[in-house]
């Protein structure tokens, strides 16, 4: 069976190794070339000049169109991830605690969104808030409105669509973390004279907070990273860092450009994840796979 | 417990901002209205039929099967070989590899989709459907390898070592015992990088060839204007493919089992 000498054993390394070099090739060394990509040039549509020079990074640096989307990222990213942590963790508190016979139920259409198309989801809402939307409808059936109100396409939809699509992600991961505390604390606390508001502010919601911090990442970071909800449910002005990528990418097939966005952005929630890392350790975000 | 009802009320009000608006895209693939929206002017089947006739998306849910399917079958054989590793054996810097296993899920999508499109570039190779199975399956590899590796925890050493002892050799063992046991975990892992690759439209938009389209950059080009019905009924299909399959094959596991026992 197992070889009594484990450090010079090379079986590991044999079964990891496929994995291994598929992530250098496909994406480390992307990631270092998007950063050699960043000091081409380039000259026309698509075309671009092999050399060294700093006007693309100068030009992200200076100009102030690429600041506003930046602190527009930061900003509909904050407020998603704190709205998605308010709306989570009470269904993960309620599913962890409950003694309710059909909490695999609770937990099976938790883990269901996953299963659904993203686009699908993202759509749906324009059924919701749309000219031909559910509330519109609701609206003219009541005989409140004659004209259908313009209630989509704004940067309250695009906050929407990201709550919706990424909140399962918070509530498993606050309930993975809920679901290990010893649950004999919070009524030790009890006895011991807390009140049930203090039993839970001073035990379990401090033992709950790496499930809560690994949900938080997850949000922030997806949320910063995407362009394509923006696209389906926002208005022109409703844009992210990433729409800029694709812009530059697929709209002007100005590479060099796309490459130092990319880059930037890379940077930018890498800073995050870094500084998270430095606080939790990656292996919580794990978890919620077990 | 006046507290605990109000949490429950939470709760489902949740669940219902979760679901409402997907049970109303089901719903709204059999309105026989010619909008994609309300009101809703009677039951019909038409929607499915002409999204069965309307060839560019029957051409995109080809691509996009063939290529779930293929994803599955790559991510799923790499992930099953690291997970093992990383379940089966200790050495240095584990807990380094596994962050690195998981890089793929750290790097915004969207930057992913230009790196790699980039260095293609530089190698001068085209878009292709080659480009998007590797991507697709580097994205969904992280993942497989957390859901088998949960699952292989599980599964005790015990019997491999009764089977050892029996005198079976280590690729009888493997396949007879150990294989066996991992098929939940891989069918587990292959589900999830199916749909991984079903769902994925972030960096499909970057990577698709001109001219080829999957369901979800589909759906994507479709929306430009409105919601059309036929976007409903697709909805509906895909739903019911990516949820139904899961379901029914998890359903047909638990009976499987229980009637071996």
């Amino acid at each position: 069976m197992m070889q009594s000498d484990q450090s010079a054993d090379k079986r590991p390394w044999a079964l990891l190794s496929p994995s291994l070099f598929a992530i250098t090739i496909l994406v480390v060394i992307p990631m270092a070339f998007i950063l050699v990509y960043s000091f081409y040039e380039n000259v026309d549509l698509a075309v671009d000049r092999v050399t060294f020079q700093f006007g693309n990074w100068q030009e992200v640096m200076t100009d102030g169109y690429y600041h506003t989307a930046i602190w527009k990222t930061l900003r509909l990213s904050v407020i998603v991830t704190v709205l998605a942590a308010i709306l989570g963790y009470i269904p993960a508190y309620f599913i962890a605690m409950t003694k309710f016979r059909d909490k695999w139920l609770l937990l099976l259409l938790l883990i269901l969104p996953f299963w659904i198309s993203f686009i699908i989801r993202t759509l749906s809402w324009i059924h919701i808030f749309g000219n031909q939307g559910a509330l519109n409808g609701l609206f003219r059936l009541l005989g409140l409105t004659d004209a259908p109100l313009s209630l989509m396409y704004n940067e309250f939809t695009v906050i929407i669509g990201f709550i919706h699509v990424f909140l399962p992600y918070m509530i498993l991961n606050i309930y993975v973390s809920l679901e290990g505390i010893d649950e004999n604390l919070e009524p030790a606390a009890r006895t011991l004279g807390a009140t049930p508001w203090q039993a839970f502010r001073e035990v379990t919601l401090p033992l709950s907070m790496p499930g809560l911090a690994a949900g938080c990442l997850l949000v922030f970071v997806l949320t910063g990273g995407s362009y394509v909800t923006p696209l389906i449910l926002g208005g022109p002005g409703d844009f992210l860092f990433g729409n800029l990528i694709y812009d530059a990418v697929v709209s002007e097939l100005n590479w060099p450009m796309g490459a130092t966005l990319s880059f930037t952005l890379l940077f930018l929630l890498g800073l995050v994840v870094v500084l998270y890392s430095r606080l939790m350790g990656l292996n919580q975000l794990s978890k919620a796979f077990r | 417990m006046r507290v605990w009802s109000l949490l429950k009320t939470y709760t489902v009000m949740v669940y219902i901002f979760m679901f409402a608006p997907i049970l109303v895209v089901l719903l709204l693939a059999f309105n026989s209205s010619q909008f994609g929206g309300f009101p809703i002017e009677g039951f019909s089947l038409r929607w499915f039929v002409k999204l069965y006739e309307n060839d560019a998306i029957t051409r995109a849910f080809r691509t996009s099967l063939m290529l779930g399917a293929l994803t599955a079958i790559i991510s799923t054989t790499l992930g099953i070989l690291a997970a093992l590793a990383l379940v089966r054996y200790e050495f240095r810097g584990k807990d380094l590899i596994t962050t690195f296993l998981i890089t793929p899920v750290l790097v915004p999508e969207t930057v992913l989709a230009v790196g790699l499109l980039i260095f293609l570039r530089w190698l001068h190779m085209p878009r292709s459907f080659g480009l998007l199975l590797l991507g697709h399956s580097i994205i969904a590899l992280p993942f497989v390898v957390l859901v088998v590796q949960a699952r292989l925890t599980g599964i005790r050493r015990d019997y491999e070592e009764a089977a050892q002892s029996l005198g079976a050799s280590p690729l009888q063992t493997f396949f007879q015992v150990t294989f066996p046991l991992m098929l939940p975990a891989v069918f587990a892992g292959a589900l999830f990088a199916f749909t991984i690759s079903f769902d994925n439209i972030t960096a499909t938009v970057f990577w698709r060839p001109s001219g080829m389209e999957t369901v979800p950059t589909q759906i994507f080009g479709m929306l430009r204007n409105s919601v059309s019905p036929e976007i409903n009924a697709l909805g509906f299909v895909m739903i019911c493919i990516t949820v139904g399959v899961p379901l029914l094959a998890g359903m047909l596991a638990r009976y499987f089992s229980r009637k071996k026992i």
